[in-house]
């Protein structure tokens, strides 16, 4: 199962880095639903939220995804990056953790559904200039599309492509700043 | 924002494209290079005698240890930069450089009269040795650290640390084209020296700068 895994997940990712929405938003949710697997099993005491952490780690693979090499396998680099941001929530609340370098349990992670509750990422997005902000809110939040949001706030398209994705590399380079 | 809603934002920016981080190393390289020989030719250029220097062994190891530094550093950089890329065998590598000078060094104590040794390791250029390859070398590695920040690195006090040996290769091939000084002994402490201040240099880079 995990090798077929690996070959879909790597499909679906080459398929998004060629400019497939539909590929990258199924990518994201599988991805999303493994990290989120991962995280909670290496949360054993509280003090960070897994879903704060499937969430930095969902920015960091958006916005570092010019780093995989297309002929790479993809699990092993979405691994890698959640474990950094787990490693480095713990760092941010001044705890040390040890996180086994234990590749097999990373293969068995099971998918799990989202939970609830307040992240990080509002306050992140709280931080962003009014007009990204807005835009970010729009796309997300409301669920609305480019061209949705563009007559919305009455600005071109390109504009709102501009403001998401300038909002969304500040949101995740202030998630490695803290 | 629920995860589900976040996924919306990724989404919608699918499209915006950057450079692949494996060409991006090439240019910096490039850039790099620019910087270096800029620096170099515009201060302390090679030595007068570098044609009939270049017939001389001693002359030339001097290349291929700084090179081969420069060139293993590269390889492991590349694979540092990228997240759950395997380094084991390019860490090895990095052994390379150190064992050719090593080797340099039995060798020229085989050949040069224990009387000599003094004079050959303390050379004539040791103080310009030790201020041009970090000058050299002070520029490229910032180009290297921008590079990491671009790209991935799980260990970024580790990566900046290769920068800094990555610079020092590359600034240490220009500087032994104007140093007199070819003796494997010279080279061996203090380009060392010099090397070992730029890799300072860059792990501290790497743990202030180099955040994602």
């Amino acid at each position: 199962m995990t090798g077929k895994d690996e070959a879909e997940l790597s499909g679906l990712f080459r398929a998004a880095i060629a400019g497939d929405e539909r590929a990258y938003a199924d990518f994201l949710h599988r991805i999303a639903a493994l990290v989120r697997g991962f995280v909670r099993r290496k949360i054993v005491q509280g003090g960070v939220d897994p879903e704060d952490i499937v969430q930095e780690t969902l920015l960091a693979i958006h916005v570092k995804r010019h780093t995989w090499r297309e002929d790479a396998p993809v699990l092993p680099w979405v691994y890698a990056i959640a474990r950094f941001k787990l490693i480095d929530a713990f760092r941010r609340r001044g705890r040390r953790i040890e996180v086994e370098i234990d590749e097999i349990a990373e293969t068995f992670a099971e998918p799990e559904a989202e939970t609830v509750s307040e992240r990080d990422i509002n306050r992140a997005l709280d931080g962003l200039p009014p007009a990204q902000r807005s835009v970010v809110s729009s796309i997300s939040v409301d669920g609305h599309s480019i061209g949705e949001t563009a007559s919305k706030l009455g600005i071109s398209e390109t504009a709102v492509r501009v403001s998401l994705h300038r909002g969304l590399a500040a949101i995740a380079k202030r998630f490695g700043r803290q | 924002m629920r995860t589900e809603d976040l996924i919306k934002a990724l989404d919608a920016d699918a499209r915006d494209k950057a450079m692949p981080l494996g060409k991006a190393w090439w240019l910096a390289v490039g850039m790099a290079v620019v910087i270096a020989a800029a620096v170099f030719f515009a201060t302390i250029g090679p030595r007068p005698d570098i044609m009939p220097a270049m017939h001389t062994m001693r002359f030339m190891s001097k290349f291929v240890f700084t090179l081969v530094l420069a060139a293993s550093a590269f390889a492991l950089i590349r694979a540092l930069s990228v997240p759950g890329a395997s380094t084991g065998r390019r860490m090895a590598w990095m052994l390379a450089a150190p064992l050719l000078v090593v080797l340099a060094v039995v060798l020229e104590l085989f050949v040069v009269p224990e009387a000599d040794w003094g004079k050959r390791l303390i050379g004539s250029n040791m103080m310009i040795c030790m201020s041009f390859i970090p000058l050299i070398g002070i520029g490229p590695l910032a180009v290297f650290l921008g590079m990491l920040r671009y790209g991935a690195p799980t260990r970024p006090v580790l990566a900046g640390a290769v920068a800094g040996l990555l610079a020092g290769g590359l600034a240490a091939t220009f500087y032994a084209a104007h140093c007199f000084d070819d003796s494997p002994l010279f080279v061996a402490t203090w380009y060392t020296v010099a090397i070992a201040f730029l890799t300072l240099l860059g792990a501290i880079g790497g743990r202030l700068f180099v955040r994602w």
